[in-house]
């Protein structure tokens, strides 16, 4: 048993520590160069529900977002401080390896982004290079049917992931994304580029997932944050100006500026 | 006048109206296009000229004498149609019998191959001498000239169409006679030599690049590296000959000669004149275009397929291997293509590394001396005598098409790769 045991501290926290919130953010700041983009973020995503982030363009809901799987690793320039804690670790301590940190919060992007390989090879690379040693068909199977991909293409397994359509590859990314058996799912606003169909599909999409991953997405439509949040955070300028249940923000905020920018006002 | 009739009419020609530029913005469009048209045109007028001299040079009428009539020995001078005895039989009556001897102790006429009785009979009985040669344009539009020519010069000789271009000229090595000689050794040496080139500079080109793009930090000491790189590419070729003669040729003979790994000294002593260094002097050549180029193609790779492939917990390694290279690897190959037909018509770096200017055998191994196209072309052309000129021309038409052949290669391949890039 003991031969089993993580050794690696952030594996451990993984594997035993047991908090209250999915991923809790404690004075988290994001700089390109002189730049503060996301100013003093403190807040925590509960687990296994849709936490919503608005406002209006630039206030830097993207930054925030991709700071939490350290994607903005790969930008030059670009610097975190403060802390991100998941499981209790902090994902910036110098000796966790952001790789290990993406495999477990996983991210959905506005534009489809499949990889130019078939199908099936979409959903199982990610597993692959995770070292997942399992039953190949059943992982693909199950990773489709969660993005309720399944039916309409389980015919063209092997066709090219870029002869989908939008909808349909931006679901081929959510399914890319579950295969890895994340914890976390990132969505920066996944159905700015689709249609109207393609959207309530992945709306709809969302409330199944949940019940098995903790949901954290960007978005820029209110309506669609009311429609599938449970928690929303409205961010202005890089501050976090209000975070609520979904509900109370919505009908009754309590801060002038969320009340400005929901009725419309600016943004 | 109406208020709206006063509208059109400042709308016309008034300060606030923008339709009367168009004219002018049409033709000064016109004249651009003009422009560009043209200068396309030069440019193929320019390489047509170029493709017709070279044409003009490698075919063309041959005017030829002999010291036996070819008539005399088949009927019509066809000696192909010769059975072998009666080749035999020819090369009894006319040789000397101290020649006939010398061959006899060589290897019995009786036992030789058609072929080398049909030669001895060309060489040795007729024995053809290139009394003048003319040129493809004269010998389509000018004949009469040619033929008042010939009457009042050579009224002996036999005049023949020649390509230069043929299977013989394919086969032969070097001579002291332009009609003998042949690109066989050249071309050997060109293959072998460009072969090197690419094992060495297509793998280190590629590494350093993916490095330098994918790896290195923006610092100031990448950034002086990549700035030499780009500076590199253009340093004139000669001066790569030059390094290759210190390092190659000099320093490391041991190994460019083939001692250090105990090969056989070549009888010939090249010692460090080999064609592994033509071949690795051609690689630090290439090698900055190289990287530059594969640079470039991996800069193109969206950021987009390099997140995805972070996002599912890939390494860095993983999103370069398995997304980074083969979506940037048909643009790698054609860049490495193009640099290395540029490579194969190198002549003064290999000049400088010392090419063999006169090589009749073919190269054995890669310590070998070596001669390459571009080398044998130069030479031919330095020579006085026309039918030089005429195989020259015969030379850069071969390398034309080797380089041709490379190129629509490149091309094949990267249209396979992009075909399947989009369709897998
Ligand atoms: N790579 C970058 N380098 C420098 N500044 C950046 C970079 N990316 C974003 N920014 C700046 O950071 C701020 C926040 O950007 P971010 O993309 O997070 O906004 P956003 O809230 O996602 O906006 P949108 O709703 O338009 O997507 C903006 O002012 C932007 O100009
Ligand atoms: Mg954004």
């Amino acid at each position: 048993m003991k031969r089993e045991r993580a050794t690696d501290p952030f594996d451990l926290a993984v594997e035993t520590g047991e908090t209250s919130w999915a991923l809790e953010t404690k004075g988290m700041c994001v700089d390109y160069g002189a730049f503060r983009a996301v100013k003093d973020l403190t807040m925590g995503f509960e687990k296994r529900q849709v936490t919503a982030i608005i406002g209006p363009s630039g206030c830097g809901k993207s930054t925030a977002l991709r700071a939490f799987n350290r994607m903005n690793d790969l930008i030059p320039g670009c610097r975190t401080e403060g802390q991100v804690l998941f499981h209790g670790a902090d994902v910036y301590a110098p000796e966790v390896d952001p790789v290990k940190v993406r495999r477990w919060i996983g991210m959905v992007f506005q534009k489809p982004n499949p990889f130019p390989k078939s199908v099936r090879e979409n959903i199982l690379w990610g597993a692959r290079i995770n070292g997942y040693s399992g039953d190949e068909e059943e992982l693909v199977e199950g990773s489709l049917r969660q993005a309720a991909l399944w039916d309409e293409v389980k015919d063209k397994l092997d066709k090219s992931a870029l002869a989908l359509s939008g909808g349909q590859q931006q679901r081929l990314c959510i399914a890319r994304a579950v295969a890895v058996k994340p914890e976390i799912l990132l969505m920066d606003e996944p159905t700015s580029a689709l249609d109207p169909i393609s959207t309530s599909r992945i709306e709809d999409l969302l409330e199944e997932l949940k019940a098995r991953y903790t949901i954290i997405i960007v978005t820029h439509n209110m309506q669609q944050a009311a429609r599938v949040s449970d928690r929303t955070a409205f961010m202005l300028l890089g501050d976090l100006v209000e975070y609520a249940p979904t509900k109370e923000l919505f009908l009754n905020p309590k801060d002038g500026r969320t009340e400005n920018y929901i009725s419309g006002r600016f943004g | 006048m109406s208020a709206a009739k006063s509208r059109a009419a400042t709308g016309a020609r008034g300060e606030g109206s923008f339709l009367p530029n168009l004219g002018k913005r049409q033709a000064s469009g016109r004249r651009w296009a003009a422009a560009f048209a043209a200068a396309t045109i030069a440019a193929v007028l320019v390489l047509g000229a170029l493709v017709a001299s070279i044409v003009n040079d490698a075919f063309g009428l041959v005017a030829m004498e002999f010291t036996v009539d070819p008539a005399t020995l088949a009927p019509g001078g066809d000696i192909e149609k010769l059975s072998d005895a009666e080749l035999v039989a020819a090369l009894e009556d006319n040789l000397k019998s101290r020649r006939l001897r010398s061959l006899g102790n060589e290897k019995p006429l009786a036992e030789r191959e058609r072929a080398d009785l049909l030669a001895l009979v060309e060489d040795e009985v007729i024995g053809w001498e290139v009394v003048e040669t003319f040129s493809l344009a004269e010998s389509l539009f000018g004949r009469a000239g040619v033929d008042a020519f010939m009457a009042a010069e050579h009224p002996e000789a036999k005049l023949v169409f020649r390509s230069w271009v043929n299977a013989r000229f394919l086969a032969a090595s070097q001579s002291a006679t332009a009609i003998d000689a042949g690109v066989r050794s050249a071309l050997i040496g060109t293959l072998m030599t460009i072969l090197i080139t690419v094992a060495t500079a297509f793998p280190i080109g590629i590494a350093a690049a993916i490095w330098l793009e994918e790896y290195a930090k923006d610092d100031k000491w990448n950034r002086f590296i990549r700035v030499n790189i780009y500076n590199l590419a253009g340093v004139p070729s000669i001066i790569y000959g030059m390094l290759g003669l210190a390092i190659f040729v000099r320093a490391l003979e041991p190994v460019t000669s083939g001692a250090a790994f105990g090969a056989a000294a070549d009888p010939t002593g090249a010692n460090g004149r080999t064609i592994l260094s033509a071949g690795l002097t051609l690689a630090l050549l290439v090698l900055p275009v190289i990287i530059i180029n594969a640079q470039e193609a991996f800069r193109a790779v969206p950021r987009t397929l390099r997140e995805s492939g972070y996002a599912v917990g890939a390494t860095k390694w993983q999103v370069v291997w398995h997304h980074v290279l083969p979506a940037a690897f048909d643009r790698v190959l054609t860049g490495t293509i193009v640099a290395v037909s540029r490579a194969i018509g190198e002549t003064a770096p290999l000049v400088v590394v010392g090419a063999s200017t006169f090589l009749t055998q073919d190269p054995t191994s890669v310590f070998s001396k070596f001669t390459t196209l571009p080398i044998q072309i130069y030479q031919w052309t330095a020579r006085p005598q026309e039918d030089f000129h005429n195989i020259a021309a015969a030379a850069i038409l071969v390398l034309l098409v080797l380089m041709l052949s490379l190129n629509a290669f490149a091309i094949i391949l990267r249209n396979r790769l992009r075909a399947k890039k989009r369709f897998a």
